[in-house]
C-alpha cells in the first residue's frame, strides 16, 4: 500500500505502479503520478518545511504552482541539486530524494524557531528600521547573518552538468492553460486549421476538471472528456499540446516565454533529453485560459500543517486518491469547499464540521453535506487553529463574538473564494478592473492581441466558460488566419459553480487582535504587519508590499495579494480599487537560469575567433590571450622560458634578425568607388586625394566630438580602391560608423563598403632580415626600396597565391604585411617560417607586439587613448589635414576645451630607477607630499620592461606633458612613491633609420 | 521582444536584429567647420528625449545592413511607423492602436 491515507478505489491513479522516495533521510512509497506533495500525504506527512522568517512549521498548502509553503530541495547526485521546488509540482519519480529546507538541526527541531517567540523583533519594516544603521555593518555583519538565518534552499555550488534546449515557434493561436476553457478554445481554433499551441503546467491537461466531480461534458465525466479531446488535439498536424509547460512571460506584440520541464519527472533520464526547454513563441492571436486560485482564509495560526485549500484537498483526493486527514474540519466563506467536505465524506473521511462565515447561505452543496450528515455552522469563524507540527484542534465562535467551541481535527479545509489567475494578461499590459459585486479584478482593457476565458476572465460555470471559450478559439482563428469551420462546440451535460467568498482578514483577526493570521505565507507577512504599515504612514498599495514583503517572495503572492490589498484597504478606509493592485511581473513562477541560457554556456557562450595561422600556434606551444573574441597567440614560450624571457627574446630577435607575427585579426575594410577616396577624405583625418595608388598612410578616425575613434595604415589600391586597416576591437564599429555617414550623411557618394577581415590573413615580418625572408617567395613584386619604400604596397604572389603585400612597420624596423587569402594563411606562414628559420628569426605573440610598438611611441587607440583622447592630445597633429574643409570630428576638435592649455597629453615616462617597471593605470603626482587625496595630474597608459633598451618604458597622459620634459613627477604606490622623469615618446632609434635599416 | 518593420526587407522582423542609432532628422551642417559653438552644441549634444513620439534612427544590423527611420512611442514602446533613410519626418502620422475594451 503506498500510504495509510490513500483511499482504495478513489483518485486515478494506478496503484500497481509504486515509486520509492526518501524525504529528509526517511523512505517512503509513492505511485506514479503523485506529486511529491500528494506522495508525502499519502503517507500521512504534513510537516515539510519552516517558514522564511519565524521558521514556523509549514505544510502543503496547495496542489499547484501557487503553493507558499511546501519548498523542498530535490537532489539526484552532487552537482543535480535543485533548492526551492514545489512538492506540488514536482512529480514523483522511483528513487527521488528531497529534503526540507530552512531547518536546523531537524524539521520537528528547528533553533530559528526561537524567531517566532521574539517576532515583536521582526515585524514589518523590521529589515529596514534596525539593520540600516551603522551602514557600514549592513554588508559586513547584518546581510550575511540575515541571508544565514532566514532564507530559502541552498544554491547548488556545483556547476550543472545538465543540458537545455530552446525553441522558437510561430503559431496563429497560442492558448495559455488547458483546462476546460483551454481545451474548448484549442478545440474550436483547430478544427479551424490554424496552427495552434496549447501549453499547460500540469503533466495532465484539465485543470480543475481534476477535482470536480461534478462536470459533464460530451456524455463523458469532465477529466475524461479532457484527456479525449488532448488525444484528438494531439492527433491533429496543426496542433502542438504542450505539457508541463509554464508560460511565465508575456511581452510586446505577443510574444510569449514558456518553459518545458521535460525531464525533471523521469527517474534516469536519458542523456539526448535536455532537462528543461525553453519555448519562444510569437503568436498572432493568444488566448489566456490561466483559471482561479483559490484564497486562504486569514485567521490566527492559520499556517499549522493540515491546514489546506479546500481545492486542493479535493484534488488529492479525486486525483491522487489521498485524504489529507481522518477527521478534518471545514472553514469557508464560499460554496466551494462544501464540495471539499462531501467527496471527502463520500470516500470515508469523517467531516467534523463545516464552519460557514455567510450567515443564512442557501444552495444544493449545502443540502447535500447536511443530508450526509455534515455539522453545518452558520455565521461563525474559526478563530484559531490548535497544535504545532500538525493541526489539531480548530476554535468556533459566532463571527460576532460569543462563546468558543474547540473541535479537535486533523486537518482544516478552508476557502475564502477564488482569485481570477490574471497574471499574464497583466504582463500584457492589460489593465484590469474591479468587479465590485464578486469582490476580484478581471481583465478590462487589452493592450494586445489577446483574449482571457474561463475563470482567469471571471466567468462562472462550465457552460458559460464552454461557450465562451469556444468562441474566441473561434474568433482567434478567424481573427488570425481568416479561418473558420463548422461548430462542433462541446455539450456541458453538468457543471459545478461558485462565486463569491471575501477578501482580508476573518473575524478573530481583526484590527484589535495580535495574533497570527498569515496573508502571505512565503514571506511571513500576517494581517497585523499590513495594517502597521498602513499605521506607518504606507499609502499606496506599492509601498505596503515592500515594507511588509507582502507578495514579494518566489510566489509572488497568488494566495496572498488580494487578502493583503483587502486589509490595507480597509485600514485606510478607501474602495478596492483606489488603493489598487501592484504589477504582475514576470515570471510566472521561478525560472532555472539554465532555461533562459541553454547552450549559450562554457564555450559556446560567445564565439570564439581563431585566424587561419591559429593551429600553428597552438602546435608550437604559444600562450593566447583573449582579444574581444579572438585568440591571439600572447607569446610562444620556449624550453621553460617564463613569459618574460620569452617576451624579452622575441623583442631582441625582432630588432635583431626578424620576427613574424600573425596579423589577421586587424580590422579590414574595402573601401572601393568612383567616390572612394571623397569618402576617405571625410572619414579620415588626413588628406587621400593625392595620396598615390601603391601607396600607404597611416591615417586616424574621429567621431564628431573631435575625439580619436580608430586608427590604422590604408592602402590605395588602385584610383578607386582602398584597402583599410582596423584595430583589431574595432572592426566591427567603424564598419558601421563608416555605413552610417555613407547611408545617412553622404548618401550622393558612389562608394561600397566591404569587410573583408576575415577574407585576408596577415602575416607581419619585420626586422632586418625581413625582405631577405619574403623575397624568395614573392613573384611579380620588385622588393627593392626604390620600387618598394616604406609605407607602399604592391599586388602579386607569393608561395602561388595572390598577395597584397604591405611594406609597413609598427614595430620601426623594416617590415612587410603580407596579406593572403585566409584558406593559404596557414601555409604561407609555414613557407615563411621556414625561410625565417634560415636567418633566425622568431615567431612573435602579442605582448612583444606591444612592446615594440611602445619602444617606437606607437599608440594603441583603446589603451593609449580612452575616448577623450584628440589628436593633438596624441601628438598626432601632423596626421590632421589642415586644409581640409570637412571631415568627421573637425568641429568637434576644434571645441574650447578640446584646444584649451593644460590638456592631458601623451608623452614617455622613464622610471628614475630603470628596473622598476609602473603600472598601467597607475596615477601620477607632481608632488608625493601633499595631503590626501591628491591631485592627480595624469595617468600611465602602457608600461614594459624593454630588453632592446635595457630599461623600462612607459607611455602616459600627463596634463600638459609637452610641456614638462625632463621634469620629475611621482607615482604614489602603496610600497612607496616611484619617480619618473617625463620624456619623448620614442625610447628607440628616434630618428627612424631602422625602418630602411 | 519588439516585432520592427524594416522599409527596405519590407518586413516585419525580430528587434534582435537591429540597432537603434539615436534621434533622426538631425542634420549635419553642410559648413561643419563653420558653426558656432552654439550651433555644434545642439547639433551634437541636445537631443529631445521626449515622453511619447520619438523620431528615431534604427539599423537592420544583422539583415539588410540599412539604416532607417522610425517612429515610437517611448510610453508603450509601440513602433507607429518606419520609413526610408533620406524621406521627409512624415507630416501625418498613422493612427496605431489595438486596444481593445472587454464588453
Ligand atoms: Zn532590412
Amino acid at each position: 500500500m503506498s500510504g495509510a491515507f490513500r483511499i482504495p478505489g478513489a483518485g486515478r491513479l494506478k496503484q500497481a505502479k509504486t515509486a520509492r522516495f526518501n524525504f529528509d533521510g526517511q523512505s517512503y512509497t509513492g505511485i506514479e503520478g503523485d506529486t511529491l506533495a500528494s506522495a508525502l500525504l499519502a503517507n500521512g506527512v504534513h510537516l515539510v518545511g519552516r517558514s522564511f522568517k519565524y521558521h514556523r512549521p509549514r505544510g502543503i498548502l496547495s496542489a499547484g504552482a501557487e503553493e507558499p509553503n511546501a519548498l523542498v530541495e530535490i537532489k539526484r547526485d552532487a552537482a543535480r541539486k535543485t533548492p526551492n521546488v514545489r512538492a506540488t509540482v514536482q512529480e514523483l519519480y522511483d528513487g527521488l530524494e528531497a529534503q526540507s529546507q530552512n531547518r536546523w538541526p531537524s524539521l520537528s527541531f528547528d533553533v530559528g524557531a526561537v524567531n517566532d517567540i521574539a517576532s515583536p523583533l521582526f515585524s514589518a519594516g523590521f529589515y529596514y528600521k534596525t539593520f540600516m544603521w551603522p551602514k557600514a555593518a549592513w554588508k559586513s555583519l547584518y546581510e550575511p547573518k540575515i541571508r544565514a538565518a532566514a532564507g530559502l534552499g541552498i544554491s547548488p555550488d556545483k556547476p550543472d552538468p545538465d543540458h537545455y534546449s530552446s525553441r522558437y515557434a510561430h503559431c496563429d493561436v497560442l492558448v495559455l492553460g488547458g483546462g476546460a476553457a483551454g481545451i474548448a478554445a484549442a478545440l474550436a481554433a483547430a478544427e479551424t486549421g490554424v496552427r495552434v499551441i496549447l501549453a499547460d503546467e500540469q503533466a495532465e491537461f484539465g485543470g480543475s476538471l481534476r477535482f470536480e466531480t461534478g462536470a459533464g461534458i460530451d456524455g463523458q465525466y469532465g477529466f475524461a472528456w479532457a484527456q479525449a479531446a488532448i488525444a484528438r488535439l494531439q492527433g491533429m498536424d496543426n496542433v502542438r499540446v504542450l505539457p508541463r509547460t509554464t508560460a511565465f512571460g508575456y511581452y510586446a506584440q505577443n510574444f510569449v516565454g514558456l518553459v518545458e520541464r521535460v525531464s525533471d519527472h523521469l527517474s534516469a533520464p536519458g542523456h539526448d533529453l535536455p532537462r528543461e526547454r525553453l519555448w519562444q513563441v510569437r503568436a498572432k492571436r493568444v488566448v489566456l485560459a490561466s483559471g482561479a486560485i483559490e484564497r486562504h482564509m486569514v485567521f490566527a495560526d492559520n499556517d499549522r500543517p493540515g491546514i489546506m485549500l479546500a481545492g486542493s484537498a479535493r484534488t488529492y483526493l479525486n486525483h491522487y486518491g489521498v485524504a489529507v486527514g481522518k477527521n478534518v474540519g471545514v472553514y469557508t466563506a464560499n460554496d466551494s469547499a462544501y464540495a471539499a467536505a462531501i467527496d471527502l465524506k463520500k470516500a470515508g473521511v469523517n467531516v467534523a464540521a463545516i464552519v460557514d462565515l455567510r450567515d443564512h447561505p442557501t444552495g444544493p452543496v449545502i443540502d447535500e453535506a447536511r443530508a450526509l450528515g455534515i455539522e453545518v455552522n452558520f455565521g461563525r469563524a474559526v478563530i484559531r487553529a490548535g497544535g504545532k507540527l500538525r493541526v489539531s484542534s480548530m476554535t468556533v465562535q459566532p463571527k460576532n463574538g460569543g462563546g468558543e467551541r474547540t473541535i479537535p481535527v486533523d486537518a482544516i479545509l478552508m476557502s475564502a473564494g477564488w482569485t481570477p489567475s490574471v497574471h499574464l494578461f497583466s504582463q500584457s499590459r492589460g489593465k484590469v478592473a474591479f468587479n465590485d459585486e464578486t469582490k476580484r479584478f478581471v481583465p478590462g482593457t487589452y493592450a494586445q492581441d489577446c483574449v482571457s476565458v474561463g475563470a482567469c476572465n471571471g466567468t462562472d460555470g462550465l457552460s458559460a466558460t464552454i461557450d465562451e471559450a469556444y468562441a474566441a478559439g473561434e474568433k482567434a482563428a478567424k481573427d488570425a488566419a481568416a479561418k473558420t469551420a463548422k461548430s462542433n462546440k462541446p455539450k456541458v451535460d453538468a457543471s459545478e459553480s461558485w462565486s463569491r467568498g471575501m477578501l482580508g482578514a476573518a473575524p478573530g483577526a481583526g484590527p484589535d487582535t495580535t495574533v497570527k493570521a498569515f496573508v502571505d505565507f512565503q514571506n511571513d507577512v500576517t494581517a497585523k504587519d499590513i495594517r502597521q504599515a498602513v499605521h506607518e504612514g504606507m499609502r499606496s498599495i506599492e509601498h505596503v508590499k515592500r515594507f511588509t514583503t507582502n507578495g514579494m517572495a518566489t510566489d509572488q503572492g497568488k494566495t496572498s495579494n488580494m487578502h493583503g490589498l483587502a486589509i490595507a484597504a480597509e485600514v485606510l478606509g478607501k474602495p478596492i480599487p483606489e488603493v489598487g493592485l501592484t504589477t504582475f511581473r514576470a515570471p510566472y513562477t521561478p525560472v532555472t537560469f539554465g532555461a533562459i541560457v541553454s547552450h549559450a554556456r562554457g564555450p559556446l557562450f560567445d564565439p570564439t575567433r581563431k585566424t587561419a595561422i591559429h593551429p600553428w600556434g597552438e602546435a608550437q606551444g604559444a600562450v593566447f590571450e583573449d582579444v574581444g573574441q579572438w585568440k591571439r597567440a600572447w607569446y610562444f614560450p620556449k624550453g621553460g622560458e617564463d613569459m618574460h624571457a620569452a617576451v624579452d627574446r622575441e623583442c631582441v630577435a625582432v630588432r635583431k634578425t626578424a620576427g613574424l607575427f600573425d596579423a589577421s585579426t586587424l580590422g579590414k575594410i574595402e573601401v572601393v568607388g568612383p567616390d572612394a577616396a571623397k569618402f576617405m577624405e571625410l572619414l579620415y583625418t588626413n588628406p587621400w586625394e593625392k595620396l598615390e595608388p601603391g601607396r600607404c598612410r597611416y591615417g586616424i578616425m574621429l567621431r564628431e566630438d573631435g575625439f580619436i575613434y580608430d586608427d590604422g595604415v590604408v592602402g590605395r589600391l588602385a584610383p578607386d580602391r582602398f584597402h583599410v586597416t582596423t584595430t583589431t576591437g574595432g572592426a566591427p564599429r567603424v564598419m558601421n560608423h563608416m555605413e552610417d555617414y555613407l547611408q545617412t550623411e553622404f548618401p550622393q557618394l558612389n562608394v561600397w563598403l566591404t569587410s573583408i577581415t576575415e577574407q585576408w590573413a596577415v602575416i607581419a615580418v619585420q626586422g632586418p632580415k625581413s625582405r631577405d625572408i619574403i623575397a624568395p617567395l614573392v613573384e611579380g613584386i620588385d622588393m627593392s626600396d626604390e620600387a618598394l619604400p616604406h609605407m607602399s604596397v604592391r599586388e602579386g604572389k607569393i608561395c602561388g597565391v595572390p598577395t597584397r603585400l604591405f611594406r609597413m612597420s609598427f614595430t620601426g624596423e623594416r617590415g612587410f604585411e603580407v596579406n593572403v587569402p585566409a584558406d593559404y594563411g596557414q601555409a604561407v606562414w609555414e613557407a615563411l617560417w621556414a625561410e625565417g628559420q634560415k636567418h633566425g628569426a622568431a615567431a612573435y605573440g602579442t605582448e612583444a607586439m606591444h612592446v615594440l610598438r611602445a619602444e617606437k611611441g606607437y599608440i594603441i587607440v583603446g589603451q593609449d587613448t580612452d575616448g577623450t583622447v584628440t589628436p593633438n592630445d596624441a601628438a598626432l597633429d601632423w596626421a590632421v589635414g589642415k586644409k581640409k574643409a570637412d571631415f568627421v570630428g573637425i568641429r568637434g576638435m576644434a571645441r574650447p576645451d578640446l584646444v584649451a592649455k593644460g590638456r592631458k597629453q601623451l608623452v614617455g615616462l622613464k622610471t628614475k630607477d630603470p628596473k622598476v617597471v609602473l603600472e598601467e593605470g597607475a596615477q601620477i603626482v607632481e608632488d608625493p607630499k601633499q595631503a590626501i587625496p591628491m591631485k592627480m595630474i595624469g595617468h600611465v597608459t602602457s608600461s614594459y620592461w624593454s630588453e632592446n633598451c635595457g630599461r623600462s618604458i612607459a607611455l602616459a597622459l600627463v596634463a600638459g606633458g609637452r610641456d614638462r620634459m625632463g621634469d620629475t613627477l611621482y607615482v604614489p604606490m602603496p610600497n612607496g612613491v616611484i619617480e619618473v622623469e617625463v620624456s619623448g615618446m620614442v625610447f628607440f632609434d628616434e630618428t627612424g633609420g631602422r625602418l630602411n635599416g | 521582444m519588439l516585432l520592427i518593420r524594416c522599409p527596405y526587407c519590407e518586413e516585419e522582423r525580430p528587434e534582435l536584429e537591429f540597432r537603434n542609432a539615436g534621434e533622426a532628422h538631425i542634420a549635419r551642417s553642410a559648413n561643419m567647420a563653420g558653426e558656432s559653438d552654439d550651433d555644434f552644441e545642439k547639433f551634437f549634444f541636445i537631443r529631445s528625449n521626449p515622453k511619447g513620439i520619438i523620431y528615431e534612427r534604427w539599423r537592420h544590423m544583422h539583415g539588410c545592413a540599412r539604416f532607417f527611420n522610425a517612429v515610437r512611442d517611448t510610453v508603450t514602446d509601440k513602433f507607429i511607423m518606419t520609413y526610408r533613410a533620406g524621406e521627409p519626418k512624415p507630416s501625418k502620422l498613422p493612427i496605431i492602436s489595438n486596444e481593445v475594451v472587454a464588453k
